[in-house]
């Protein structure tokens, strides 16, 4: 299994770049995943990420990219509830990248 | 994403067969699964020792077990009919993914180990042992056919290559050589009830969001019932219309048609899911497990009528596999299919496809539309390759072409067909379905849709098509990601459901 070091500890990630151990991310190795993905993490992207971690914890998943939107748009405003503006953030799509950034499982099945 | 940077092939003049490219895509493998998914759904852990005995045998038992796959093996006779008839040849020009050559992987290897010359004479009659070098080329190629079967419409035999592959794949599993995303979704059906592992709860959070949603955009109070007993319709639907984008948008839809219409219906969190992996992988035993948690829902909720939402294989299993896997359809004679049969409403067919609940119900008067609310939209319709070619709708011949486009034209007022050559019983593979929608296989799928991409394009320019309309969660998931590789809005593919949704003039404000 293949690893990535922060900060002098290493961490176990999956061949696609996915945290194992959902418990041991923080927001450094966040910020790691992060450039990984080519992505310069912004306080706009902390907010989603840290969305998606609260939601991930209380339902054992991610939200629904529309449940996401209507949060974000509800906390930023209505100019920013939309995909378009979740894309521009995270370009291979906030599903999956923002969830490999925030340290959560790959969302599967036809997503 | 690392590896090499993913570029769509440039338009082609259409027609045109590719120059070959041999090898092209012999480095495309999907990643294997780990040895905690293998194991969770009944496989071998790693690739065995023994592996090559254990794929011979297993072999020996499909061949004994499906006389179709025997069939198949003995009667090709390399004539090429198919050759240029798979997207995924069109969009690589490798010549293992002409179908007749992606079949040949399995077939030299059936020569060499169950025909009398290729036991004596191996290399007289193209006869080949099973190496590990053939078996590499079986994970690269057998993961590169989406089971779409065009290939099979232009056989002069009729060779059923979707079955080839997925013997092929049966094969790998037992083997210890499993896919990851595919064995990953058995998994997680098998544990929480749907593909994407949606808990009850979160799927319970998600129907809430809707009901607001849809309150605050029409005013009416549109339910998204989850678990309720004694309602007349249980709803199976792909778990990706609880989460993706443009998914989402037909669920809305379905719940809108059930609402206008007056019909109770609800999902069921224990059966979340109707989309059906063990498909794709050729396990009976895999797809009679996934399909038995409908049946035990049905039968716990005690609902009349089973409807199956937009999800092409899914149809496929309902339509084709679910009387003999679970007895819902009939024919069952075990008690539960005795008492399922009784609990069902035999004045419908059993299962419904949504498609077809929407069909009657525009037929019988009971919906209106404002179609002047998709004015905005130029609609075509991609025909998904489970639905055209191995399923039907309705009562007459070509009703899985018909009723989709049917409902579009009754709810829209812009349509516009394709290339003929690429719809109905010719439709060309999205080119992410049958297990191979998933990320390490991006490159294939990206030119694999170039038929489909070609065929839009034409019709977009032409005459200003700005909707793909379709009704599979891989196709629209699958052009969601592959559509701005050609120059495309992501937008631009959504459900037939979602065209209903915009229009359909909900009870209370007539």
């Amino acid at each position: 299994m293949a690893s990535i070091e922060v900060n002098g500890k290493s961490y176990e990630i999956d061949e696609e770049g996915y945290l194992v151990n959902l418990g041991e991310w923080n927001e450094e190795v966040g910020a790691y995943l992060a450039q990984t993905e080519n992505v310069t993490m912004t306080e706009q992207h902390w907010e989603v990420v840290n969305f998606l971690r609260d939601y991930y914890n209380e339902f054992q998943i991610a939200p629904a990219v529309r449940v996401l939107t209507k949060a974000i748009g509800k906390k930023l405003g209505a100019d920013k509830g939309n995909s378009q503006y979740l894309y521009e953030l995270f370009p291979y799509g906030p599903a999956k990248q923002a969830c490999k950034i925030a340290g959560l499982p790959k969302p599967t099945g036809c997503v | 994403m690392a590896g090499p940077e993913i570029k769509a092939p440039p338009f082609r003049d259409i027609p045109t067969i590719p120059a070959l490219i041999p090898g092209a895509m012999a480095a495309s493998k999907p990643y294997v699964a780990n040895q905690k998914v293998q194991e969770g759904i009944g496989f071998r852990g790693e690739l065995a020792e023994n592996w090559q005995e254990l794929a011979i045998e297993k072999m020996g038992d499909l061949l004994g077990k499906y006389r179709s796959l025997k069939v198949y093996m003995d009667s090709c006779v390399h004539c090429g009919a198919c050759t240029d008839k798979c997207h995924y040849f069109i969009g690589t020009g490798d010549p293992k993914n002409m179908p007749v050559a992606r079949q040949e992987l399995m077939r030299s290897v059936y020569r060499r180990y169950f025909t009398l010359p290729g036991k004596l004479f191996p290399s007289l009659v193209g006869a080949k042992d099973l190496t590990k070098e053939v078996l590499d080329d079986w994970y690269s190629y057998f993961w590169q056919c989406s089971e779409c079967r065009r290939c099979s419409l232009f056989c002069p035999y009729g060779i059923d290559t979707a079955e080839v592959t997925m013997a092929a794949r049966a094969i790998m599993d037992h083997i210890g050589l499993g896919q990851k995303y595919s064995n990953e979704i058995l998994a997680k059906v098998n544990k929480i009830g749907n593909n994407l592992g949606l808990p009850g709860p979160a799927l319970e959070d998600t129907l809430q969001g809707l009901e607001e949603d849809v309150k605050e955009e029409t005013g009416v109070d549109v339910k998204f019932p989850l678990d309720v007993k004694g309602a007349d319709v249980l709803l199976i639907t792909p778990s990706a219309d609880f989460f993706a984008e443009p998914h989402i948008d037909s669920l809305i839809g379905y719940a809108k048609v059930f609402h206008a219409a007056g019909i109770s219906w609800t999902l069921s969190s224990y059966a979340s899911e109707a989309g059906n992996f063990g498909l794709f992988n050729g396990s009976y035993e895999m797809m009679q497990k996934v399909a038995m948690r409908i049946r035990d829902s049905a039968l716990e909720l005690g609902v009349k009528r089973i409807v199956v939402g937009e999800c092409g294989h899914a149809w496929r299993v309902a339509y084709a596999f679910w009387n003999t896997l679970t007895g819902l359809g009939g024919g069952g004679t075990d008690p539960f299919s005795i008492e399922l049969q009784k609990q069902l409403d035999p004045t419908f067919r059993q299962p419904s496809h949504i498609c077809e609940v929407t069909w009657d119900l525009i037929q019988q008067g009971k919906l209106k539309f404002d179609k002047s609310a998709n004015d905005h939209r130029t609609i075509t319709f991609h025909d998904s390759c489970n639905v055209a070619r191995a399923s039907r709708m309705g009562d007459s011949p070509g009703g899985q072409f018909d009723i989709p486009r049917n409902i579009i034209k009754a709810v829209a007022n812009n349509y516009v067909e394709m290339e003929k050559s690429t719809v109905r019983e010719k439709t060309f593979c999205c080119g992410g379905g049958g297990g191979v929608l998933t990320d390490d296989l991006l490159d294939i799928r990206v030119k694999g849709a170039l038929p489909r991409m070609e065929a839009l394009k034409q019709v977009s320019d032409h005459d200003g098509v700005n909707f793909m309309a379709t009704i599979c969660a891989i196709c629209k998931a699958q052009f969601t990601k592959v559509l701005p590789y050609y120059g495309f809005n992501m937008r631009v593919v959504g459900g037939v459901h979602q065209l209903v949704s915009t229009a359909i003039k909900l009870g209370d404000e007539q």
